[in-house]
């Protein structure tokens, strides 16, 4: 049922490049881009024009390479393009979708481009469009559809013939916050339900991390910075509280703040919150008896992941997240290949 | 462990327990595919099949089907009633050669091949979804091959169905069956080499331009000028005593060109008036290399316009 008896499954490198570089006349889209990208879902984050599409063209072997190497599935990009393409899926940025078919016929013939027989082909699409969320629906002409309904069906083109990694260029490009959501965690259960790895790009980097085990930042064609999502979201944990003020203590919150600086716990004042550094659990039963002793009420008090943003804020350069933190480091410094997952980790976002 | 964890309940591959609520459905899981992939033969074959039934109107919208089927309809038209009349006044010989039809009724297939080509491969460049198939196993030759056959079938079906009409016509009006036979066989010959020529021009021009609008003006604009062009240059050589020039004028439009070459190959009459006609052995023999080369450098022209389109 699940991958291990394929010859990929065990693979512990879905996506490997070595010193990639793409010149263009005019620009340089890649430089020297060492990558090593395990199985599970990898976000490729980076501003327009950061080399990421080009990335994804080289990947499917339809662009060749000005230097360097890559492989995909432990298959050459440049000698073994077609074997690729028939294990990948790709999902582009832009539209792709005739408006006069159905969703059913368009997909069902997209199966068969990939080579599945009529009725594999028919029932992967209709599993398929099922899987990402659409049913009624999927015997109406594209044309009419929304822009989350299109981008669901450009997903199911791109799954429909059981890929065993799926590359998405900004699929939550043009969608609502809702949409936006919709599409992520369907984007998750790609990699947790189906067992596809996922390479997903987007240009907005907080919207990985909840979906991405890892993130690979791209600037400029160079690698900034490649690691779990996990490690610098983790720990840069905090604990935002909220309390009452009382009489004894008109500010509250600066009341606390002193106790828990006497308690030895790290924390700071946004507003009328307080955001406590959180190495760990018992940091709660210091924030707990701190208000206790000052006889305070407890508004609220919950866990908060920094954004991936926050950790790459130049601003925090001071928090103990340094050692995590691009600007610190910079740009010039060797980002090494350290994407690997650690065993057993797929499963810590999920 | 690369091992994904599920986050379905049940075991994902096994059927939802009997007596389960419909909304269960959902919870069959993901299955993956374990069966065959074929190659790139089966591809060709499945897109040739998608885009000769696309030609038809077949598996689009119901508007798509109205302007195929009507030229359907008026290709077979006149062969009815010159069957009609055949059998009815008990002719010994069709007035007119199966390799005629396709020249007299030029003007339905230009119409239709500037209708069908645009569509075959306009739609895929303005809505990207070349893209999608250069994204899979299959290559630009397969792409390209399998979009000029299925528009070359389309127009070979369009002409040989009145053909065949003709033909059944003939034999009910007891015409020689072998006589017939031979002549339908010829203008099958020639409706293939026609069906080359026609989809193989008007797809260069379509695949030009993702605007469809734009490919059937241009279809329509090469074949009914380049037509008239040589008419009316060749009636100007006329006036001018210029004739040995004017069977040569006739390689530069499709349809004269076609003329000329059944003429030469097949040995029928020519579908023109005599002194427009293009015969002669060496015009016949130039207009067959001419066409053979024009059906070539129209794959190669389409070859090269989906160099780069795959990566856009």
């Amino acid at each position: 049922m699940r991958r291990g008896g394929r010859p990929y499954g065990r693979s512990v490198t879905v996506i490997a490049t070595e010193s990639l570089t793409m010149r263009y006349p005019r620009v340089t889209a890649l430089d020297r881009l060492t990558l090593d990208v395990a199985p599970g879902v990898v976000g490729l984050v980076g501003a327009n024009g950061a080399g990421k599409s080009t990335l994804i063209k080289i990947l499917l072997g339809l662009l060749p390479a000005t230097e360097g190497r890559a492989s995909v599935l432990g298959l050459d990009v440049a000698t073994e393009g077609p074997g690729i393409r028939e294990r990948v899926g790709y999902m582009p940025e832009h539209d792709c979708l005739p408006p006069d078919v159905t969703a059913t016929e368009f997909v069902v013939h997209m199966a068969r481009m990939s080579g599945l027989p009529p009725a594999a082909a028919r029932e992967r699409a209709a599993d398929t469009l099922r899987h990402v969320g659409l049913y009624e629906e999927r015997y109406r002409p594209v044309g009419g559809y929304s822009t989350g309904m299109k981008q669901r069906v450009k997903l199911a083109q791109a799954l429909v013939h059981d890929p065993q990694l799926v590359l998405l260029d900004e699929p939550t490009n043009g969608l609502d916050p809702v949409g936006r959501d919709e599409m992520l965690g369907l984007i998750r259960r790609v990699w947790t339900d189906f067992g596809i790895s996922v390479l997903v790009t987007s240009h907005l980097l907080g919207e990985l991390e909840r979906t991405c085990d890892h993130v690979v930042v791209v600037d400029g064609g160079r690698l900034l910075r490649s690691s779990s999502t996990a490690d610098f979201t983790r720990t840069t944990a905090s604990l935002a509280v909220e309390v009452t003020d009382s009489d004894r203590h008109p500010d509250g919150a600066a009341a606390l703040l002193r106790a828990l600086d006497g308690a030895g716990a790290r924390a700071r004042a946004e507003g009328r919150l307080l955001l406590v550094d959180m190495p760990d659990e018992r940091v709660c039963d210091t924030v707990r008896d701190a208000v206790a002793g000052l006889g305070l009420g407890l508004v609220r008090m919950e866990q908060r992941r920094h954004g991936i943003a926050e950790v790459f804020r130049p601003g925090d350069a001071d928090t103990p997240a340094a050692t995590a933190d691009p600007a610190g480091t910079g740009p010039a410094a060797p980002a090494g290949p350290d994407v690997s997952r650690k065993e057993g980790d797929g499963d810590a976002a999920a | 462990m690369p091992q994904p964890e599920t986050t379905a309940p049940a075991a994902p591959a096994a059927a939802p327990p009997p007596g389960s609520a419909p909304d269960v459905i959902h919870n069959i899981g993901y299955r993956h595919y374990d069966g065959p992939r074929l190659g790139r033969a089966y591809v060709r074959r499945s897109l040739f099949a998608q885009s000769l039934r696309g030609a038809y109107g077949l598996g689009r919208s119901a508007r798509s089907k109205v302007l195929p089927m009507i030229l359907v309809g008026v290709m077979c038209a006149p062969a009815l009633v010159v069957v009609a009349v055949a059998v009815a006044t008990k002719m010994n010989k069709l007035p007119l050669e199966y390799t005629g039809y396709a020249i007299y009724l030029q003007a339905v297939i230009g119409l239709y091949v500037a209708s069908q080509a645009p569509q075959a491969v306009s739609t895929d460049l303005r809505f990207r979804t070349v893209t999608l198939y250069f994204s899979r196993p299959i290559e630009r030759f397969d792409y390209v091959a399998a979009k000029y056959a299925a528009l070359s079938a389309a127009v070979f079906l369009l002409n040989a169905v009145p053909l065949l009409i003709l033909y059944v016509g003939a034999l009910l009006a007891k015409m020689p069956i072998g006589a017939q036979t031979l002549g339908l066989a010829k203008g099958l010959v020639g409706t293939a080499l026609m069906s080359l020529l026609l989809s193989g021009l008007g797809l260069v021009v379509a695949a030009a331009t993702p605007r469809r609008g734009f490919g059937v003006a241009g279809i329509i604009a090469l074949f009914t000028f380049s037509y008239a062009a040589v008419g009316t240059v060749q009636s100007i050589a006329l006036m001018q005593d210029r004739t040995p020039i004017t069977p040569w004028l006739g390689l530069l439009s499709p349809t004269t060109l076609l003329d000329g070459v059944q003429v030469w190959l097949l040995d029928v009459a020519s579908a023109h008036a005599q002194e427009f006609a293009p015969t002669g052995a060496a015009v016949g023999a130039v207009g067959v290399l001419l066409l053979l080369g024009t059906v070539a450098g129209c794959f190669g022209l389409l070859m090269r316009r989906y160099r780069k389109v795959g990566l856009s």
